[in-house]
């Protein structure tokens, strides 16, 4: 069984395409990094799989994803992102309490109970590593947390709602070395229950994290393997130049 | 001769100070005006009473009681669709030609001659829609003329929520409508009120609108319906100002004292509201 399947993908903002006859397929419970130097296509390939994209009114697309063997584009928009979450590149506290925040998903998908409220909120602030940090000022703006803080906060946010598949954005573009390694951490004990899809700048973070990594390029997918394999044996020369800092 | 930048800057920084002289001195002197010969006027009998003798004497409870039905009234009409409006134009609309063309007209809706919407009013609910000189009518005219400082106000402090808090929020499977309901509109809140503040303040103080749609001359009892014509404030100041003979000074500015007080009153609690507001804002 395959989580996504995604067929002769092509996606046009205005006259500029950003993705080019993009194949491939992701399997469930893996972790797959997408590699590739900017304006490469990744974010916009990333921001397909849970239509984000669509809030783009230039967005047009040809070919297309298949979640679960459906059509993404036929499923009910609010179902698929429940389904699939997204940890964004900068950690992106919604303006309301520490609580509030991990809570907002659940409660938008009709959760009113207290109680169950507040165990699902523990439940994921744990599983973002973040619970013993911010156990006792829950009601506290979630501004008031450090960079870091806020992006496992992001990560608890997102884990709340109980996705299948969590896409990360560079989601350690703005944090300090100790930060990022934290959020690795989290990542790869999350691939347990999740697929993960992890877009990154940062080539060693991808060989850290992935089972298998995509490289893009000009909007096209060069090359996807197994990650040792991709860092060790690359067949195309422009993944090798990549990785090896020649370019990008 | 050689430039001196020294004086170059004491020249500019005159004209800045000559500029803000020019706005400040002219309000101050007004408040001050205003204040010193009206507040003499203030007493019990003044607020509580009706005109007497040929509106030279006696209070002016008819006309506070017409100017606050008359803004309530507005507000009532015009905050609700304004801000629904201005929902659908920040949110929902789509960027083309048409949609432009709409927000910049009633942008310049605001500019247009209050005595303008005063006919319109006539026109439309006086005599087409039957509600005769009232209360309904008044307030209607009115909230028609705040409608677009409210609309364009609220849609500006809608298209101030950063972009991200709506991506976030639809990321985690929240709809549209859940994001503008508990993310978006919460924190457009205090712009929204500053709109309010704004069309609250032009509804109380202008003549033209109330003129021909409810203002009544003399009308020493109370309204008893929406359907009944009433005094108010600006109107009843315009008459003893220039229509009845030998109205002593005082009344005249207490009159406009009174007028100042409760639009600055109204206005209070408006801030009182935004502020209590901005300091829940958490960014």
């Amino acid at each position: 069984m395959v989580k996504f399947e995604i067929n002769d993908l092509n996606i046009w903002f205005d006259s500029t395409q950003a993705l080019k006859d993009v194949s491939m397929q992701i399997l469930p419970n893996e972790v797959l990094s997408v590699i590739g130097p900017s304006n490469s296509g990744k974010t916009t390939f990333l921001r397909m799989l849970n239509r984000m994209n669509d809030l783009n009114p230039n967005f047009r697309m040809s070919g297309n994803v298949m979640f679960e063997k459906e059509d993404i584009m036929k499923i009910d928009v609010e179902l698929l992102r429940r389904k699939i979450g997204m940890v964004f590149a900068l950690p992106l506290p919604l303006p309301l309490s520490i609580f509030d925040n991990v809570a907002y998903g659940v409660r938008m998908h009709g959760l009113t109970d207290k109680t169950r409220m507040a165990e699902k909120v523990r439940e994921a602030l744990r599983q973002g590593y973040l619970w013993d940090e911010v156990k006792d000022r829950l009601t506290e703006s979630a501004f008031k947390l450090s960079g870091g803080q806020q992006q496992r906060l992001c990560i608890a946010r997102t884990l709340a709602v109980e996705p299948e598949v969590i896409l990360f954005d560079e989601p350690c573009s703005g944090l300090d070395p100790i930060s990022t390694a934290k959020v690795e951490d989290a990542m790869v004990k999350l691939k347990e229950k999740y697929t993960i899809i992890l877009v990154t700048n940062n080539v060693k973070q991808a060989a850290r994290v992935g089972d298998r990594t995509a490289f893009f390029l000009n909007g096209e997918l060069v090359e996807l393997d197994k990650t040792d394999k991709i860092f060790t044996a690359p067949r195309d020369k422009r993944t090798d130049g990549y990785i090896r800092g020649k370019f990008g | 001769m050689k430039r001196n930048p020294h004086r170059t800057q004491n020249i500019a920084f005159f004209f800045l100070l000559v500029a803000m002289l020019l706005i400040v001195v002219p309000v101050s002197l007004i408040v001050v005006i205003i204040i010193q010969k009206g507040l003499p006027a203030i007493n019990w009998q003044f607020l509580s009473d009706v005109p007497r003798q040929g509106m030279r004497a006696g209070g002016i409870f008819p006309a506070i009681v017409g100017t606050i039905y008359l803004v309530t009234g507005a507000i009532i009409f015009a905050l609700p669709i304004g801000l629904l409006a201005a929902i659908y134009l920040s949110e929902y609309s789509k960027d083309n030609p048409l949609n432009r063309i709409i927000k910049l007209a009633i942008v310049n809706l605001a500019g247009v001659p209050s005595v303008v919407y005063g006919l319109f009013g006539l026109a439309l609910f006086v005599v087409f829609f039957k509600f005769g000189a009232s209360i309904l009518s008044g307030s209607l005219t009115l909230g028609i003329m705040i409608l677009p400082i409210i609309i364009t106000t609220s849609r500006e402090a809608l298209e101030s929520v950063p972009q991200s808090f709506r991506e976030v929020s639809l990321s985690l499977g929240a709809s549209k409508w859940q994001t503008i309901r508990h993310i978006v509109l919460p924190n457009a809140i205090p712009g929204i009120l500053t709109g309010t503040i704004l069309g609250l303040g032009r509804a109380a103080g202008e003549t033209a609108p109330i003129l021909f749609t409810v203002a009544a001359f003399y009308l020493p009892q109370l309204p008893k319906s929406i359907f009944d014509q009433a005094m108010a404030l600006p109107y009843h100041l315009y008459v003893i100002s220039t229509q009845v003979p030998n109205v002593d000074e005082k009344i005249r500015y207490g009159t406009a004292f009174v007028l100042l007080a409760l639009v600055l009153f109204m206005n209070l609690v408006a801030i009182i509201i935004r502020y209590k507001f901005r300091k829940k804002k958490k960014w």
